[in-house]
This record gives C-alpha cells, structure tokens and sequence, in this order.
C-alpha cells in the first residue's frame, strides 16, 4: 500500500539526506539507487548562486524536496527557517528540526512544539524530528502536524534503534505517518525500523558518509522494502525454548 | 543613498535605496534561483524586492538550500 502523507501519495518509504555527500556529482546516482520519496535540504545562507549545483541536480531528478530547520536551536529561529524554504523552494512542507544544543543535536521538546503550533497556524505541513516519547509524539499530533519524526539514535551517530519499545510506542500513540529520523547507521537498522511499524525511514550519514554511497542506497531502499513486507507478514512470536520445526514422529530408533 | 546595515551576518555600508539594489550589488546573479529574502525576520516575496525600500540598521538574510539531511 502507497505511504500517503498530508494527502499526497509518496512513491516510496524511503527518504534520503543529502548532507555529508562528498560531491553533488553523487547525487544522481544515489537518487537513482535510493528512489526516495523526498529528499531533504537545509536552508544557508549565500553570497553567490554557484553553491555546487545541488539544487539544479535535486531539480533535473524531479524528486519532492523538503527543506529542514537543522540548526536551529528555538522556535523563533525554525519559523523564520520554514518561511524562507517556502520562499525559496515553493514548497509548505517543512522538516521541523529544533535542537537543544550543538553535542547532542537531540531535540528541544518545548521549542519544538512551539515552532510546530506556529508552522502549522501558518499553513505549514509540519513534519517534526522528535524524540522517541510518545507523549510528545501525541502532543505534536494534537498540534496539526502532518507525521512525527523519532529518532532511532543520535543524529549521524549510526548507531540504529537504540529504544525499540519506544518507537513502537510512539507508533501506537499517532495516527500519522511515523518516519525514523536519525541513527540509522546500515540497512538492518532501516529493516529494524519498518519492522518495528514505522512507515518510513529518514537516512543521510548512512549513505552519504557510506564508503559507497550508491550501493548503501540500494541497500536502504532494498531494506525498508524488506521490514516493510517482514512487518505485514507478521513475525513469528518470540519464545525462550527451542521448537522443532522437522516433524518428530517417525524418526528412525 | 548610502546607508549602514547587515547582510548575513556583515556589516555594510552600501549605495543601495532597495533591496533589489542590494542584491544587484552583492551577489554574482541578482535575479538567483532558489534563492530567498527575509528584512528584519520577515520574508520579503521576490517580485516585492524592487520595492522594499532599506534603511540604516536593516538586517537582510540571503539563503538558498544547500545539502542537509
């Protein structure tokens, strides 16, 4: 079944970061390889237009692009953020990140549900990189926004799904699309993700600081196709003893 | 006119009565794609950046989309 968020049907469960990626002669390739449904960007500012052709590149690929808020460390600093990705790329859906502090990079719960209620009053479709509390997870939803963002882990730590429980918490609190943001590192944690109902996986450092970017893509997409199926096809309970799956009548004395 | 004021984060003195003129002045395509405008905190619409008028003290951000994930 197609992922549809905020209304639009999106071709694939997998949405790709751009940062990190050694050269924008990449991108095609990894777009190629990925198919992703959206791919983000950030907002900077500039004093030429000659910064490295990515939007050309991301435009000749014809993929939807959602900018983000990274950086930004309150609310008053995403809005402006979101207002300026609407100017400049067209587009009212807004990956809202707003962080707490430069080391952890983890978000600021209070900023961010303060960006979210103002995006959202706006007419932003407001896509929120959250923690993996379903409490907020609820609030953000009460709020309007479009889907919520959990992160596996830390954000480019490659260091998966580190509270799976909570993740499946936060997928039974909303009814929204639930996307894992952040942490996943390799493919077993993109599968991990869908396996555990979410339904989308968000990855940039996975593939862009890859050894191979475009083979790492390919993996991701492949991946989230995987856990996606795995998760509808119902995994076998967990059980502390053995069972034999051979029959265990006629066995030879 | 000359007036005092800040682009991205440098302070400038320039001959500039709008925005546009700015722009005309400060970047290599004054008319870029994928480029956005905020004066004081508000954006400023791209067909409204021959009429927005500067003054001393303006605070102008030029941003466009760079990689980010």
């Amino acid at each position: 079944m197609t992922l549809t968020l905020a209304g639009q049907p999106l071709p694939s469960r997998l949405f790709l970061g751009t940062g990190g990626l050694p050269h924008v002669s990449l991108v095609e390739p990894v777009l190629e390889a990925a198919a992703p449904a959206l791919v983000t960007v950030s907002i900077r500012r500039t004093s030429s237009v000659a910064d490295g052709g990515l939007l050309a590149a991301l435009r000749q690929a014809g993929v939807r692009l959602l900018p983000n808020t990274a950086g930004c460390l309150s609310a008053r600093e995403a809005v402006l953020t979101a207002e300026l990705a609407r100017e400049a790329l067209g587009t009212d859906w807004v990956k809202l990140e707003v962080i707490g502090d430069e080391v952890s990079l983890l978000p600021d719960v209070v900023e961010l549900l303060d960006a979210a209620e103002q995006l959202v009053r706006r007419g932003f479709t407001v896509l929120p990189y959250t923690t993996d509390d379903p409490v907020v997870a609820r609030r953000l939803v009460d709020l309007g926004c479009a889907a919520v963002m959990p992160l596996g882990s830390p954000i480019g730590s490659g260091l998966g799904v580190l509270n799976p429980h909570a993740i499946e918490a936060v997928r039974t609190a909303v009814d929204v699309p639930v996307v894992l943001d952040a942490g996943v590192g390799t493919a077993s944690d993109a599968a991990l993700a869908m396996e555990l109902g979410c339904d989308a996986v968000l990855a940039a450092t996975a593939v862009t600081r890859a050894d191979d970017p475009v083979a790492m893509a390919r993996a991701l997409r492949l991946a989230v196709e995987a856990g996606r199926l795995a998760r509808r096809a119902g995994r076998v309970p967990r059980r502390a003893a053995a069972r034999a799956s051979s029959p265990v009548s006629g066995r030879i004395a | 006119m000359t007036i005092t004021m800040t682009m991205n984060g440098e302070d400038l003195t320039v001959e500039a009565a709008t925005l546009a003129d700015l722009l005309a002045l400060r970047l290599d395509d004054p008319r870029p794609h994928g480029v956005a405008v905020a004066v004081n905190e508000e954006v400023v619409p791209r067909g409204d950046w021959s009429r927005r008028p500067l003054a001393d003290g303006d605070v102008v951000e030029v941003v466009t989309a760079v990689q980010g994930g």
